[in-house]
């Protein structure tokens, strides 16, 4: 019987047709990710692919973004450049991705910009230093506030308590230079002279010779550019010589570790910190208070770790970008591009962010909050 | 004057540091003529070890022998393990297999205990001892004392035991030590012991300084090295020399000319040092081996 034939396979293709075009109007908007969750910067990349796996998680769970469940795909490119290039390469010719979050360092952004930039799709990067928005690029933005407002903020501190002379320790690493470089530009905004300019290796085990220095100098306040083991062993060594300079860091030694570490040698020195460090001290009527909290709270019962600002990052990336596709009314790229532009006002984890077309952050100075160590906790100052 | 006194001692507590992890080189070396690439990573698992068995409530001195004790188990086993099962194992493919040690070690370290840093205590406080208007810290006492206590127990083990005489019997002539019923597999393993459990005390002596992390092992060991080279490898007695030139030359050159060439100007002394004597300070004539 061949018609009888031809009317069930005529049936079988409507009914295929049919579940194609409902399978097109659910197909999930695609989020690309590519994060140091191993190797030399898991401690930046880990957090970050815990948050959007617990946020793209959560708004799937309270029904997607215009109706459309969110897909992430998440490769770990390890701190390493040319890893990043192929997985991003695969997230935009192979997986076919709407938007991009990922580069948990500079070098792994830097590799990718081009890529992104002639692919013509949302990224945002979670990339310290300020080269990856500085000039702005059309499709490249970033989250974390830079070394530059760390920098400004303590200046602007020093400034006020009227310490101007003021000795630089740094050590040879890219994240400690990059900050000191900027710590040598902004001298003149606030009035600073920088009377002492020492550098360590990252394996130094005593820096008692370069603060020998800085004091020689007659520094009355010292900033250093660092992060990790050898910030304890600078702060430590400070202590070690009875200085009494006031000793700032910037947000690389922002972890208890640092605190633990020194062993009360901390007491009294000042850091710039995220506002998620200090989430519990911040004043009721702090815009960011509400966002920080909640995030802590959620992050810690997912995972049982403390929240890091590293994950918050992620968390503010995320966020902008799904906010930008609700204002667009489709997952249309270069309309969300362009909402993701415009944003204002929005409160994350790292700040409060009000982009444009010149500035890609969207942040100033005041998003880092300056603390204290005091007791051993962090005390936020007025 | 007591900007000299400050780097001094700042050159001190380095040299110290250095000294006592190119020991455990130099011993190695001697006894099987073999560069021993895991040894900072025994000066690693000393310190991981204390301060996770100070973490569990023990007391310092017991934390530190259990200490000692691990690394001590663990040089054996890469004796015993690795080592001895090799076919054919000539001075090259040791040296390369403590290469893969160490990365085993590292790496075992980094997924057990993760890669933040570790730090302890110094053993009398961190209360700073002023002296000729500078300051030291006691724990650099500590080192400098561990470090002359070592060096006069390896010497005395050398001379005047029948086991620090064979070791140094089958390092001149494996056969010849044979001949004579030494057990040589047994010397390799003893020496191997030896060298993880000294790693183990500069690593418990030195991390209230230096604190620890999972890689810290390649920075000291590096370091250690080259004290134990400039003082001619053969000789612990010249780790410790070296190690110290080492530590002063890095703190002077960065106390007086830059902080940022401190580690170029140490290493020119080192080269200008070898080329003046290409054996080291104290090794011996280097024919001994024909």
């Amino acid at each position: 019987m061949p018609i009888m034939k031809n009317v069930a396979g005529f049936i079988c293709a409507v009914l295929v047709a049919s579940f194609a075009t409902a399978s097109l109007a659910q197909e999930p908007i695609k989020v690309g990710a590519f994060l140091s969750i191993t190797g030399g910067a898991s401690f930046l990349g880990d957090p970050q692919a815990k948050t959007l796996k617990l946020y793209v998680d959560k708004i799937n769970a309270s029904g997607g973004v215009l109706g459309r469940k969110l897909q992430l795909i998440t490769y770990d490119s390890q701190g390493d450049a040319r890893q990043a290039v192929t997985f991003v390469r695969r997230l935009i010719e192979d997986d076919k991705v709407d938007f991009i979050i990922g580069g948990s360092t500079t070098g792994e952004t830097m590799a990718v910009v081009p890529m992104v930039e002639s692919a013509g799709l949302p990224f945002f990067s979670m990339a310290g230093a300020s080269v990856v928005v500085e000039p702005p690029k059309k499709w490249v933005f970033k989250t974390p506030g830079s070394d530059r407002m760390a920098v400004d903020r303590i200046f602007g501190d020093m400034a006020k308590r009227g310490l101007k002379n003021v000795g630089l320790i740094a050590g040879s690493g890219g994240f400690d230079q990059s900050c000191r470089a900027e710590a040598k530009g902004l001298t003149g905004r606030h009035g600073i002279t920088l009377v002492a300019d020492e550098t360590y290796a990252p394996t130094d085990t005593d820096m008692t010779p370069q603060f020998t220095r800085i004091n020689g100098a007659k520094a009355q306040a010292i900033l250093s550019c660092g992060f990790g083991a050898a910030t304890v062993i600078t702060v430590r060594n400070y202590k070690q010589l009875g200085l009494s300079a006031p000793f700032y860091f910037t947000h690389g030694v922002a972890s208890q570790q640092f605190v633990d570490g020194s062993g009360g040698a901390a007491e009294g020195v000042r850091v710039t910190v995220s506002a998620i460090l200090v989430a519990d001290d911040l004043p009721a009527d702090d815009k960011q208070r509400d966002v920080v909290m909640s995030y802590a709270k959620e992050y810690k019962a997912a995972f049982n770790e403390r929240p890091s600002a590293f994950g918050g990052f992620a968390y503010d990336a995320l966020q902008m970008t799904i906010a930008a596709i609700k204002r667009a009314g489709a997952m249309d790229k270069a309309k969300v591009r362009d909402e993701i532009e415009k944003t204002k006002d929005f409160v994350g984890i790292d700040g409060v962010f009000n982009l444009s077309a010149a500035d890609h952050m969207g942040l100033t100075a005041e998003a880092f909050k300056l603390t204290e160590i005091k007791g051993g906790e962090w005390k936020l100052l007025q | 004057m007591s900007d000299l006194a400050q780097f001094l001692f700042s050159g001190l507590t380095r040299g110290s540091i250095y000294g006592l992890v190119g020991i455990g080189f130099a011993l190695i070396y001697r006894s099987s003529h073999v560069i021993n690439f895991a040894q900072g990573e025994f000066v690693m698992v000393g310190g991981m070890a204390t301060v996770f068995l100070l973490a569990a409530g023990l007391p310092l001195p017991v934390a530190a022998l259990g200490a000692i004790i691990v690394a001590t188990l663990i040089g054996i086993a890469v004796q015993v393990l690795v080592i001895q099962r090799m076919r054919k194992p000539s001075t090259l493919s040791i040296i390369i297999v403590t290469v893969g040690v160490s990365m085993l070690l590292r790496g075992g370290a980094e997924a057990l205990l993760g890669r933040q840093f570790f730090s302890m205590k110094g053993f009398s406080g961190d209360a700073p001892i002023p002296f000729l208007g500078a300051k030291l810290t006691p724990q650099s006492l500590w080192i400098f004392a561990g470090l002359i206590l070592t060096t006069v127990a390896m010497s005395l083990f050398f001379r005047r035991t029948m086991l620090g005489k064979s070791i140094l019997a089958t390092s001149s002539n494996r056969l010849a030590a044979r001949l004579v019923g030494i057990d040589v597999s047994l010397v390799l393993a003893i020496c191997f012991a030896l060298s993880a459990a000294l790693g183990a005390l500069a690593g418990l002596l030195t991390t209230p300084v230096t604190l620890t992390q999972y890689d810290v092992g390649i920075a000291l060991g590096m370091k250690g090295f080259c004290a134990a080279i400039l003082g001619g490898l053969t000789n612990p007695f010249g780790a410790v020399v070296g190690g110290l030139i080492l530590g002063f030359a890095e703190a002077l050159s960065g106390g007086y000319i830059s902080s940022a060439y401190q580690d170029a100007v140490a290493f020119i002394l080192i080269i200008g040092m070898l080329l003046v004597r290409p054996n080291g300070l104290f090794a011996g004539p280097a024919a001994d081996r024909v």
